[in-house]
C-alpha cells in the first residue's frame, strides 16, 4: 500500500473524529438556541473569542470522553516495522487493524495518534479535579482570612507565601519522587487536603439550613456519607467498596499539583473578600445577626464568582502545563503512560530526525491550554459587561 | 521606610529558614539516605552495613541537629575511628585530621557546602560555574523578553478594543498557553532539524552551509555564545514569560489611558505619540516592573526545562541532575540558591513598588 498524502491524512483524521464533530454540533446548536436563558454560560456565545475557546476545550473534552471510539490502535500495542514510521504510513499485514498510522509511529512502534487521544483522557482526568480541590482549599482558607483578618490572616498569609516562595520545579523534584511515595508524606498531605472539600460542603449546607433541622440533617448527612466514603478511598485507599481509589503515583502527582495551586487561589479569594466585606449587603447580613460562615459562604462567595470562574479556567490550563512538566521530567508517571508530558519526553530524544512523535502531543497540549485561556478571556469580557 | 525594610528582611529570613528546613527534611529522608549509602559504599551491601555506614558518616543524629550542623550553628559531629584517630563532619570537609586547624562549626554559614557525589567536586565550585552559565542565559532572556513584552503591552493598551489590541492580546494569550517544553519542541522541529522544517529547504537552496540553520543543542554555548546556538533556548524561555508581562502592561496602560490628565493633554492638542511616550508610559510601567521581578522565579522553571531540553549545562540542568542522581549536598545547595533568588526578587519587587509609586506610604 502507498503511504497517505497529507490531504489523505487530514481527511482520514476528520472522518475518524466524527463522534466529536457530531457532539460539538449538537452542543453548539442547543446552546446558541437557548443562550438567552442560560445566564453567563449563554452570554459566552456573544463573544467570538469565548466561543472559539469553548469549542477547543469541548473538542478535547469530547475526545477524552469518546477516546475508545476514536483511537485507531491500542495505544500500548507495538506493531512490527512501524518504529518511527512517518505520518500516514500503511500498516504491514493489517488484517483486523486500522490500515494506517495516521500520525506515524513512535520509537517503540506505537501509534502516535492513538496515544495522543488517550493522553487527553489522562490529562482531563486529573487537571479539572485538581483545580477544583485547589479552589475549595483556597476558598475555605481565603474567606476566613479576609473576613476575620487579624492573627488568623497573618499566619495563613505567611504559610501561603511560604509555599509560593518555593520554586515549583524544586517542589516537584522533592515531592514527586519514588522515595517519597514509600513514606507517609503523600498520604498525610492527601489526608489534610482532601478533608477540606468535605468540611467545605458540610459547613456550606449547615450555614444555610441550620434553621431547618430536618433539611439540614438530610443534606449534611448525605454530604458526610458520600464525602467520607470518597475521602477514605482517595486519601487512604481504604474504600470498603473499592469504587474510589488512586494509585500511589497518581496520588503523589495530585497532591503536589494541588499543593502548588492552592496558595494562589487563597490569595485571590482573600483579596476579593477584603473588597466585598465592606459592601452594604454584608453589613445588612451582620445586622440581621447572621453567623460568620453564612455571610462568608452565602453572601460574599456568590458575589465573588465572576473572577473565580475566570481564574478556574486559567487554573485548569495551568494545571495541564504543570502535569506536562511532571511528565516531561518523568516524575510520578506510570511507565508507558500515554499522557502528553511523558510522550513529549520520550519523543525529544529523536526530535531532530523524527519530530512527529513529540510534536503531536506538544501541539495537543498547547491547543487545550490555549482554548482554556481564550475561554477565560471570553468569560472575563462577558462578566464585566453587566 | 527603614522599619518597613527591616520587617521585610526579617520575614524573609524566617521564610528562608523554614524553606531550607523543608528542603533539608525532604532530601534527608531515610529512604534517600539509604540510596546514598548504597551508591557510595556499593549497591549490594546489607541493611546492617547501610546502618553502620550512615552512623560512621554522622547521618544517625536527629534531623534538627543535623540541620543545625549543615547550617553551621551547631558544632559538627566528631567520632573516633577504628584505629584511634579522630573524624567528624568538619574533619571530612577539611580533608585532614589536625584538631588544631579544623573548625568547630562547618556549615553553610561558614562556607562549607559539601561535596557533590554526581560531579565529584566541591558543591560551591559546581554551583558557581553553573550559575555563571545560567546568568548568561537569563541575561539574554531578559534582554529579549522585557522590551518585547512592554512593546506588545503598550501597543495593545494604547487604543483599547482596536484591531491591533485584539491581535496582540491574542498573541499574548497564545504565548502564555505555550509552555517551554512545547515551544522548544516546535522550534527544534522547525528550525534545528536536518530532516524536516526549514533547514533542509535552505540547504537545497544553498543558503546555508551546515546541515541545520540553528543548533538544537546549546552545549557549545558554554565556550562561545553565538546567535545560532543560543537563539532557540533564549526564545523558548522568553516566549512563555512574555505573554504575562504583556497582559499586565496592557491592563495598566488601558487604565492610564482613561485618566483625566490624558484627556486634558489630548484636548490641549498634544499629539498621540507624545501622550503615549511622555504622559502615559511612566505611570503605566509601575505595575509591570513588579511583575517582571516576580517573573524571575517563574523563569527558573523554564530554565530547568530549557537547559535539560537543549542540554545546556547551567544551573537548571545541575538541579535536574542532582535530583535525578540523589546528590543530596548539591541538591540542597541548589535549593538554597533558588530559594534565595526567589526571596530577594520578591524583596526588590516590594521595595521597587513602594519607591516607584508615591501614592503608597509605608510607616
Amino acid at each position: 500500500m502507498e503511504p497517505l498524502s497529507w490531504a489523505g491524512i487530514f481527511t482520514r483524521l476528520f472522518v475518524q473524529l466524527w463522534p466529536i464533530w457530531a457532539a460539538l454540533i449538537v452542543l453548539f446548536a442547543v446552546s446558541i438556541l437557548y443562550r438567552r436563558r442560560l445566564g453567563l454560560y449563554g452570554k459566552l456565545f456573544d463573544s467570538v473569542v469565548g466561543m472559539i475557546g469553548f469549542a477547543i476545550v469541548m473538542f478535547w473534552v469530547f475526545v477524552a470522553l469518546f477516546a475508545d471510539m476514536v483511537i485507531t490502535h491500542d495505544p500500548l500495542a507495538q506493531f512490527s516495522g512501524m518504529r518511527n514510521a512517518a505520518p500516514g504510513s500503511p500498516l504491514r499485514n493489517a488484517e483486523d487493524h486500522y490500515a494506517y498510522f495516521l500520525l506515524g509511529g513512535d520509537a517503540l512502534a506505537r501509534d502516535v495518534f492513538s496515544r495522543m487521544v488517550m493522553g487527553a483522557r489522562e490529562v482531563l482526568r486529573i487537571a479539572p479535579f485538581a483545580a477544583m480541590i485547589s479552589f475549595m482549599i483556597g476558598i475555605s482558607l481565603g474567606l476566613p482570612a479576609g473576613y476575620v483578618g487579624g492573627r488568623l490572616d497573618t499566619s495563613l498569609t505567611f504559610v501561603a507565601n511560604l509555599v509560593l516562595a518555593f520554586p515549583v520545579i524544586l517542589l516537584f523534584f522533592l515531592l514527586v519522587a519514588p522515595e517519597i511515595q514509600n513514606t507517609a508524606i503523600p498520604r498525610v498531605m492527601a489526608g489534610i487536603l482532601f478533608l477540606v472539600p468535605v468540611l467545605f460542603f458540610t459547613v456550606l449546607l449547615n450555614a444555610r439550613f441550620f434553621t431547618q433541622p430536618m433539611k439540614r440533617n438530610l443534606y449534611v448527612g448525605a454530604v458526610l456519607v458520600i464525602g467520607l466514603w470518597a475521602y477514605s478511598g482517595l486519601a487512604f485507599n481504604l474504600d470498603p467498596l473499592g469504587l474510589w481509589g488512586m494509585s500511589p503515583n497518581l496520588l503523589n502527582v495530585f497532591v503536589a499539583v494541588v499543593f502548588v495551586n492552592a496558595p494562589t487561589v487563597f490569595r485571590i479569594v482573600r483579596g476579593i473578600t477584603l473588597d466585598i466585606k465592606t459592601r452594604d449587603y454584608v453589613a445588612a447580613a451582620q445586622t440581621r445577626g447572621e453567623g460568620p460562615w453564612y455571610i462568608m459562604l452565602w453572601e460574599i462567595l456568590p458575589n465573588a464568582r465572576g473572577p473565580l470562574i475566570v481564574d478556574f479556567c486559567l487554573r485548569i490550563g495551568y494545571t495541564t502545563i504543570l502535569l506536562g512538566t511532571l511528565g516531561f521530567f518523568g516524575l510520578g508517571v506510570a511507565p508507558e503512560s500515554p499522557d502528553w508530558g511523558s510522550t513529549i519526553n520520550q519523543g525529544r530524544r529523536l526530535l531532530t530526525v523524527y519530530p512527529h512523535a513529540a510534536l503531536a502531543p506538544a501541539l495537543a497540549l498547547m491547543s487545550l491550554v490555549l482554548g482554556l485561556n481564550l475561554l477565560a478571556d471570553g468569560l472575563r469580557e462577558e462578566s464585566l459587561k453587566d | 521606610m527603614l522599619l518597613f525594610l527591616a520587617r521585610r528582611i526579617g520575614v524573609m529570613l524566617v521564610t528562608a529558614l523554614c524553606l531550607t528546613f523543608v528542603v533539608f527534611y525532604l532530601t534527608n529522608l531515610p529512604a534517600k539516605l539509604e540510596t546514598l549509602a548504597k551508591t557510595q559504599a556499593g549497591s549490594r551491601i546489607s541493611d546492617a552495613e547501610v546502618a553502620t555506614w550512615l552512623a560512621r558518616n554522622g547521618y544517625n543524629q536527629p534531623m534538627l541537629m543535623r540541620y543545625g550542623e549543615w547550617l553551621g550553628v551547631v558544632p559538627g559531629w566528631t567520632a573516633e575511628t577504628a584505629d584511634g584517630g579522630i573524624t567528624g563532619r568538619c574533619y571530612q570537609m577539611a580533608g585532614h585530621a589536625d584538631p588544631q586547624t579544623v573548625a568547630v562549626r562547618c556549615g553553610l554559614l561558614q562556607g562549607y557546602w559539601g561535596n557533590s557525589t554526581r560531579f565529584r567536586a566541591p558543591v560551591s565550585d559546581v554551583i558557581a560555574a553553573r550559575l555563571g552559565a545560567t546568568g548568561w542565559l537569563m541575561l539574554w532572556v531578559l534582554i529579549v523578553m522585557v522590551p518585547m513584552a512592554l512593546a506588545v503591552g503598550v501597543l495593545a493598551g494604547m487604543r483599547e478594543g482596536s484591531r491591533m489590541d485584539r491581535s496582540l492580546s491574542t498573541f499574548a494569550i497564545a504565548s502564555t498557553a505555550t509552555p517551554e517544553y512545547v515551544s522548544g519542541v516546535v522550534f527544534i522541529a522547525l528550525l534545528a532539524s536536518s530532516a524536516v522544517g526549514l533547514s533542509p529547504l535552505l540547504v537545497s537552496w544553498g543558503v546555508i552551509d551546515g546541515p541545520v540553520l540553528f543548533q538544537g543543542n546549546a552545549r557549545s554555548a558554554i565556550e562561545k555564545i553565538t546567535f545560532w546556538n543560543f537563539a532557540l533556548p533564549v526564545m523558548t524561555i522568553a516566549l512563555y514569560g512574555m505573554g504575562y508581562i504583556a497582559r499586565i502592561t496592557r491592563a495598566s496602560m488601558t487604565e492610564v489611558m482613561t485618566q483625566q490628565y490624558i484627556r486634558t493633554a489630548r484636548l490641549k492638542g498634544v499629539s498621540f505619540g507624545t501622550i503615549v511616550l511622555r504622559h502615559a508610559l511612566r505611570n503605566a510601567l509601575i505595575a509591570p516592573f513588579t511583575v517582571i521581578m516576580l517573573q524571575i522565579p517563574w523563569l527558573l522553571n523554564g530554565v530547568v526545562i530549557v537547559e535539560v531540553l537543549f542540554s545546556y549545562p547551567g544551573f537548571g540542568w545541575t538541579l535536574f541532575e542532582a535530583a535525578a542522581n540523589n546528590d543530596i549536598e548539591l541538591l540542597l545547595a541548589a535549593s538554597v540558591v533558588a530559594v534565595l533568588v526567589v526571596l530577594i526578587t520578591q524583596l526588590i519587587s516590594d521595595i521597587g513598588y513602594v519607591w516607584l509609586n508615591p501614592r503608597i506610604r509605608v510607616a
